[in-house]
């Protein structure tokens, strides 16, 4: 029987250590860089916070000269922009994933899937410029004047679609964040519906119900975790995109009743103005809006992924 | 009988609508795509990987910035994947039940999703105003800190997928779980964590928000990564918003470089993955 | 097979690296006003050519420009709103006026093209105050009996970032309309009540060809680069005059130099019967006594080059060079001002 050399072993467990506290040692940092991202935001946050106080949030002027900065604006616009986004994207992609799953033909259907994925791979510059140059365009010349004709004057509703067609503005940037975030929303979907088994859709069919009925009645509720999940997945990711919206949002540091006005929103506000930000009270707004968005978004995406995780661990355990 | 008819009614008109929601998707990636293939091709000229970008009103190319494009992605996964990798590993290998490790999974997770304008930001306020200057450097950061989350969680996950037989075989025969991790686990999940590495090259190579405050931008050909360095996105951002018929045309040309290069890099990852999970499933 | 590989690697290595040596490297970098950007870049594309140092200029605008400077992260700034000399002062800046030019309201209305139609402040600050918001308005009409104007609704575009030419535009309509000044005034940034945002000159000069019906405000070059349908005005003599080299020279024709203090002045609205009303010069910040010495040198070496042989180039694109006098006081403020141990860094004639 062969004898471990000892000093074999000890060099093996050196390296076990070694390997161990590097892997650890980078799981950490995954940590730390969080930290260190919300750390470094207060931190730069922290003189226009201080300076304003609440009004930082609750006020709309925004006016480098006389260093008075209110963060109304731009949440107001990310706040809309993403309503209209989630309002039309949700049920596009619930469509999309009722296709998918219970229409589509077998042999379409890997085709289809890939093509909604790479929707999300395309980088949001791209839609940004193809909607400056190919959708607003559109919407000034045929879109917008309608909706100003014919909703400009309805109850309730007339006021969201007055003011002159600019093309670009805050339903624009609304149209684009929806495409945007669609293959989000829909793979997700998709994916939830595949986990839920064939037997309780048997069992609903054999009741003598249709599709729709099977779906609204018996797939839905089972994945009501996973869809709600996927849903503020989605909504996480249209609080914070930046590219897309920098390019259609119009950059008015304005609140307006009208959906064809042009606004700006959190983040397209830090990217159009950081680098020239003259004035530490500026720069501290900036960053304090930052602070806002990681506050916004964090929260919104940690209780999408907390949702997720329970639908995968039900999953796992084999409801 | 009434009764039915509505329920068949409705069924038709929801599955209608369904179809029309995926032909939506389907038409705006078309006309996405569309665009930028007419656009982009008639910005493509012999030029365009062979001359610098210009001033307004010259012709010229997009040289110096498909190459600050390309050595800041290529940085930003040398630094990145390496620590995905490992904190990956850790997860898999180490941290199954910890506490530690349900955290980092979440932050990862949060991460994942971020908002990658705020990684810019921090990147600004502990690279850029320390060193005093944009560079390309630290352009390179911000991008390793977004390909990290996608390392740590494929990297994971393939991890995960190896079956236990295989670890276990290895602790058998005495090894410890680096040499297990080393010799069996990396090997077996290899076109897992390369699918990964190609997801995270795609997802970088299309950021333009962090690299905004961090590499700014030359209009010169650069090598230096000590000082602001061309990139396609922040070049195209630039293009695009001006009145100058040639650099939009150059705007639409890099905009097409990108998104074939994404989506080449995408597929490739779900090919690999595709032949991983054929592997699996045929019980090697 | 792994040899092979490495030997690819290596191959592509040493290729980067003959590519990256035998290229020059940027040595002065710049950042700020986009107001005289087209004659920097091709400025500094000439000058690269024949000297190989390269000039790397951010149009970012004013304000950026002003916070890049004061960062320390470029070598000069540029900016058309001239800061005071006390600001000057505190942050141990000198400024100089490098070139001259106008800002020129353009539109894009259907039928109406360069040089048609004819206004004057008091109606553009109404237009961007909201007062006035379609082109067939009868105010509008008044000033243009003869041009057809349509029924299309005013989209008027401004600056969106911190910026000189908002500086001049923004003065020239408070001088203009009482209600403007007491409701916007005038500044590198101003709340402006409607409109669009655009970043640059270039995202204003952008925005107002794809915006049907839309209004902005750019300096002449981006108007004359991209064919843009620019306005007559009427200036302070009330006379009509249209933008060109000869109608900013006017304006700047009035100006005495030797007794601004650091070389603030301001020249809208001048009299004159020729003058452009919306005239102004763009200026370079440099610290007096720079970190970097070399750098302010080779950026020396290059205002001095471009005030001498790039006046012709300047003259194409309708700016106005400085006149010889004042480059002569220019280079006298380089050698009483900047300095690097005592010594000025600027040792040429």
């Amino acid at each position: 029987m062969a004898i471990i050399d000892p000093r074999h072993a000890a060099k093996q467990l050196i390296y076990e250590r070694i390997f161990r506290s590097a892997t650890l040692s980078a799981a950490v940092l995954v940590l730390l860089i969080l930290g260190g991202v919300a750390v470094s935001l207060v931190r730069g946050a922290w003189p226009a916070l201080s300076h304003f106080g609440f009004s930082f949030v609750s006020r709309e002027i925004w006016n480098p000269v006389t260093d008075q900065f209110g963060a109304l604006a731009p949440i107001y616009g990310t706040v809309v922009t993403s309503a209209i986004a989630m309002l039309l994207a949700v049920p596009a992609g619930f469509g999309i994933a009722l296709f998918l799953t219970e229409m589509c033909p077998p042999l379409l259907k890997r085709p289809i899937g890939v093509a909604v994925e790479l929707l999300a791979a395309v980088p949001s510059i791209i839609f940004g410029i193809w909607g400056l140059f190919v959708l607003a365009p559109v919407l000034q010349r045929h879109v917008q004047p309608w909706l100003i004709a014919h909703l400009g004057h309805a109850p309730f509703i007339g006021g969201l679609f007055k003011g002159p067609p600019y093309g670009i503005g805050i339903l624009t940037a609304g149209v684009v964040l929806a495409i945007m975030v669609l293959p989000f929303i829909a793979a997700t979907m998709r994916d939830v519906f595949d986990t839920v088994p064939p037997m309780l859709k048997e069992s609903g069919y054999g009741l003598g119900a249709t599709t729709w009925e099977v779906i609204w009645n018996v797939v839905v509720p089972h994945s009501r975790v996973g869809i709600v999940g996927g849903i503020m997945l989605g909504l996480g990711r249209a609080l914070g995109e930046t590219m897309a919206v920098t390019f259609v949002i119009g950059n008015a540091h304005r609140i307006s009743s009208s959906l064809l006005a042009p606004g700006t929103t959190i983040s397209s506000a830090i990217a159009n103005e950081f680098t020239e930000a003259v004035g530490d009270l500026y720069t501290s707004s900036l960053i304090a809006l930052g602070l806002l968005l990681f506050f916004i978004t964090f929260t919104v995406i940690a209780a999408a992924q907390a949702m997720l995780r329970r639908l995968e661990r039900r999953g796992a355990a084999g409801l | 009988m009434n009764r039915r008819l509505f329920r068949k009614v409705k069924n038709g008109v929801f599955l209608l609508l369904s179809m029309i929601a995926t032909m939506i998707g389907l038409a705006c990636l078309a006309a996405i795509l569309w665009t930028l293939i007419s656009h982009g091709f008639a910005g493509m000229s012999s030029h365009l990987f062979t001359q610098m970008t210009p001033p307004p009103g010259s012709q010229g190319g997009l040289l110096n910035a498909i190459y600050g494009s390309a050595v800041m992605t290529l940085l930003g996964i040398l630094i990145g994947s390496p620590i995905g990798v490992l904190a990956g590993t850790y997860l898999a290998e180490y941290g199954r039940n910890s506490k530690l490790s349900t955290a980092i999974r979440f932050i990862n997770d949060v991460l994942l999703s971020a908002p990658s304008i705020i990684i810019g930001l921090f990147v600004y306020e502990i690279v850029v105003v320390r060193m005093g200057h944009f560079s390309a450097i630290a352009g390179a950061l911000a991008l390793a800190i977004l390909a990290i989350p996608v390392t740590l969680r494929t990297t994971e996950d393939m991890l995960n997928l190896v079956p236990i037989g295989m670890k276990d075989s290895s602790a058998a025969l005495g090894a410890y779980p680096w040499r297990t991790t080393l010799s069996v686990l990396y090997p077996a999940a290899r076109s897992g964590i390369v699918t990964g590495l190609l997801l995270a090259i795609a997802r970088i190579s299309g950021e333009t928000a962090p690299l905004l405050f961090t590499a700014l931008n030359n209009q010169f050909w650069s090598t230096n990564l000590n000082a602001p360095m061309a990139n396609l996105p922040v070049v195209i951002f630039q293009f695009a918003l001006s009145p100058y018929k040639e650099w939009q045309d150059l705007a639409w040309a890099g905009a097409l470089i990108i998104t074939v290069t994404i989506l080449v890099l995408s597929i490739s990852a779900r090919v690999l993955l595709a032949m991983l999970q054929n592997e699996r499933g045929s019980g090697r | 097979m792994q040899i092979n590989k490495a030997k690819k690697w290596l191959l592509i290595g040493a290729a980067a690296l003959g590519f990256s040596l035998s290229a020059a490297a940027a040595d002065i970098s710049g950042a700020g006003a986009t107001f005289p950007y087209p004659i920097y870049a091709k400025w500094a594309d000439a000058y690269k050519t024949l000297t190989g140092v390269g000039l790397n200029y951010q149009s970012i605008g004013s304000g950026g420009g002003i916070k890049q400077i004061k960062a320390k992260t470029v070598t000069f700034g540029a900016s058309d709103m001239p800061l005071k000399p006390d600001d000057l002062k505190t942050a141990g800046l000198v400024q100089f006026p490098m070139i001259i030019g106008g800002v020129v309201p353009v539109v894009h209305v259907k039928g109406i093209q360069a040089g048609q139609l004819h206004l004057d402040g008091a109606t553009i600050a109404s237009i961007y105050l909201g007062d006035i918001t379609a082109w067939n308005d009868p105010k509008i009409k008044s000033l243009n009996p003869k041009l057809m104007l349509p029924d299309t609704a005013i989209a008027p575009v401004y600056r969106s970032d911190g910026s000189g030419t908002n500086f001049l535009f923004s003065d020239y309509l408070s001088k203009s309309s009482p209600k403007f000044l007491s409701t916007i005034g005038a500044n590198s940034s101003v709340q402006w009540p409607v409109g669009i945002g655009a970043k640059g000159n270039e995202g204003v000069a952008n925005m107002t060809t794809q915006t049907d019906g839309a209004i902005g405000y750019v300096e002449y070059a981006y108007a004359k680069q991209n064919k843009m349908a620019f306005s007559l005005l009427t200036n302070k003599a009330g006379g009509t005059v249209a933008p060109s080299a000869e109608s900013f020279q006017a304006a700047a024709a009035n100006a005495d130099w030797s007794k601004a203090d650091s070389y603030y002045l301001i020249l809208t609205d001048q009299g004159g019967a020729k003058s452009w009303p919306i005239t102004g010069a763009s200026f370079i910040l440099v610290y007096k006594q720079p970190d970097d010495a070399a750098a302010v040198g080779e950026a020396l070496k290059f205002f001095a080059w471009a005030y001498k042989d790039g006046a012709t180039m300047a003259a194409e694109l309708d700016y106005v060079p400085l006149p010889a006098s004042l480059i002569a006081q220019v280079k006298k403020t380089w050698t009483a001002e900047i300095t690097s141990g005592g010594h000025p860094i600027w040792s040429g004639k």
